[in-house]
C-alpha cells in the first residue's frame, strides 16, 4: 500500500531566500517523483521496552537538585493519517530550548543561562488511538542570525515516523497567540496560511491539571495510504 | 458545490534546526539523558551478511560540508527483506538481529557521517522487478526546509544497478552515478564511501517518493 502524493502546495519549498541558510543547502534539480515500492512504504518499528520511564516527562528526565524554571505544561495529541486515521504505535520525538530561550547544546551560545535542571529533550510511542502526551516546561523564544533582529517564536521541535518510511516528518509546535509567529521567516518558509496555523497549538484547559499544569493540544497529520482498489500489486505476492 | 472530500492534509515540514542533536542524538549535542539511544550500529554480532561501513560528507552548494546533519537509513537485510509486516515477499527471511535502520550526525570536527551495518540484499520492486541492493536516505539540518530522500546504490553491483528500475528512470545518464557508492577494501570492514551533494555540478538525485 502505496502513499498518497505529497502535496507540495502545502509544504515548504527548499529554496526558499526568506530563511538565508534554505540558499545554499536546497537542491537546485527538480526531485525525482517515484512511485512508492517497499522501500518507501515500509519503515523502522520501536517498542516500549526500548523506551525509558520518564522519557516523556521532561519535568524529571533531567532534574538534577529540583524541577526546572518556567510554566509547567502539558503537550497531547493524537498522530493521525490524511484518511483520518489514527497511527498507533508509532515513535514522536521531541527537544526545545528552556524558559530562557537556551538550548543545552554545546553548539548554541545565546546568553540566556542554561537550566541545571532541564535537558530539553523526551520521547512517546502514540497508542493503540495514536495518541500521545509530555509533560514539559514552556520553552522561551530566541534570537537567531538571519536578519539582524530575528528571533523565533516559542517552539517545540516534533520528529515523526508513522508507518513507512516516506511518512518521515520533521515540523515546530508554536503556541496559540505568540506575536513573534506571524515574524519569523522560518515559520513562513510554509507557502499556505492555513497550513501553518495547523502548527499553532492551541491552549486546551480542558487537558489542564488544575493547579498544576497547563495544557496544549498539537495534533499532528502524516500522509494517507491508498488502498489497492484496481491495479497491479506493489509487490511480488 | 460538490461535497466536501474529507481527506485532512499533511502537517508542514520544518526545519530540524542547528539544535537537531539535542531531540534524536544527545550525546552529540554534548549530554546524557536517555538510558537507550538510537545510533549509527545496525548491525549485531549475529547479523547475517557482510558487514560494511557507509561513509561520507553532505555538501552544499559552495563546496562546503555541513557540520550539522541529520542521516538517517532504512534498509533491507541480506536477504532484501525489510523488517517490517508489509514486506510479503516470498523469499528471503526476517533477520531478528536487523531492524535495519540507523540514526546519526555529521561530525562537528570532521563532517563525516558513518554507519556501521550489513550489505542489503536485492527487493522486489514494483510489478515485480527487482530493485538491485540499495540503502534509502533520509537528510535534514538547519537549513533543510523538508527531509530529502535519496538512496545509495553499491558500486560492485554493476548487473543489478543496470537493471534497477529506479537508476533507469533517472534521466541523464551521468547524474545515475550520484547514487552510487564507490567500495573500499584496504581495511578489515569495506567501506562505503557515498558524499551527498545538496546542489550544484554534481547535486545527487533526490528523491519525491
Ligand atoms: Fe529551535
Amino acid at each position: 500500500m502505496e502513499f498518497y502524493q505529497r502535496d507540495r502546495t502545502l509544504q515548504p519549498a527548499g529554496y526558499a531566500p526568506i530563511y538565508k541558510t534554505s540558499v545554499a543547502r536546497s537542491p537546485r534539480q527538480s526531485l525525482l517523483s517515484l512511485q512508492g515500492s517497499l522501500s518507501e512504504t515500509t519503515g523502522p518499528v520501536f517498542g516500549q521496552n526500548e523506551l525509558g520511564p520518564l522519557d516523556h516527562d521532561l519535568i524529571r528526565n533531567y532534574a538534577m537538585d529540583g524541577d526546572p524554571i518556567g510554566e509547567r505544561i502539558i503537550v497531547h495529541g493524537r498522530v493521525l493519517d490524511e484518511n483520518n486515521r489514527p497511527v498507533p504505535h508509532t515513535l514522536v520525538e521531541f527537544w526545545q530550548a528552556n524558559a530562557g530561550g537556551r538550548y543545552r547544546h554545546k553548539k548554541d551560545t545565546y546568553l540566556a543561562p542554561i537550566d541545571p535542571n532541564f535537558g530539553g529533550c523526551g520521547r512517546a510511542l502514540t497508542d493503540e488511538n495514536g495518541y500521545y502526551f509530555f509533560r514539559t516546561i514552556k520553552p522561551g523564544p530566541y534570537p537567531w542570525r538571519n536578519y539582524v533582529n530575528s528571533w523565533r517564536p516559542a517552539h517545540i521541535h516534533f520528529s515523526v515516523f508513522g508507518s513507512g518510511f516516506a511518512q518521515r516528518l520533521i515540523t515546530q509546535m508554536y503556541f496559540e497567540g505568540d506575536p513573534l509567529i506571524k515574524e519569523c521567516p522560518i515559520v513562513h518558509v510554509i507557502p499556505d496560511e492555513h497550513a501553518i496555523n495547523r502548527l499553532i497549538a492551541p491552549i486546551d484547559l480542558n487537558g489542564s491539571v488544575p493547579l498544576d499544569t497547563l495544557a496544549y493540544k498539537f495534533d499532528i497529520v502524516l500522509r494517507g495510504r491508498r488502498s489497492t482498489l484496481f491495479e497491479n500489486r506493489l509487490e511480488g505476492n | 458545490m460538490a461535497q466536501p472530500l474529507d481527506y485532512l492534509k499533511e502537517t508542514a515540514s520544518q526545519t530540524a534546526g542547528p539544535y537537531v542533536h539535542i531531540g534524536l542524538i544527545p550525546k552529540q549535542a554534548g549530554f546524557d539523558i536517555f538510558e537507550n539511544n538510537f545510533t549509527n550500529i545496525m548491525a549485531s554480532e549475529n547479523t547475517r551478511g557482510e558487514k560494511i561501513i557507509i561513509e561520507g560528507r553532505v555538501i552544499d552548494g559552495t563546496g562546503t560540508p555541513l557540520r550539522d546533519a541529520l542521516l538517517e537509513i532504512w534498509q533491507a537485510n541480506s536477504d532484501g527483506r525489510y523488517n517490517h509486516e508489509l514486506d510479503r515477499q516470498k523469499t528471503g527471511d526476517i533477520d531478528k538481529e536487523f531492524r535495519g535502520w540507523g540514526r546519526t550526525g555529521t561530525d562537528f570536527d570532521t563532517s563525516v557521517y558513518r554507519f556501521e551495518t550489513i550489505k542489503p540484499g536485492a527487493v522486489s520492486g514494483r510489478n515485480n522487478r527487482d530493485m538491485a541492493p540499495h540503502v534509502n536516505f533520509w537528510i535534514v539540518a538547519r537549513g533543510i526546509n523538508i527531509g530529502l530522500n535519496t538512496r545509495m546504490y553499491f558500486a560492485d553491483e554493476i548487473d543489478a544497478n543496470a537493471n534497477d528500475p529506479v537508476l533507469n528512470l533517472i534521466e541523464q545518464e551521468e547524474r545515475r552515478k550520484t547514487l552510487i557508492a564507490s567500495r573500499d577494501d584496504t581495511g578489515l570492514v569495506p567501506i562505503y564511501r557515498f558524499d551527498i551533494v545538496l546542489q550544484g555540478e554534481s547535486e545527487t538525485v533526490f528523491f519525491d517518493i
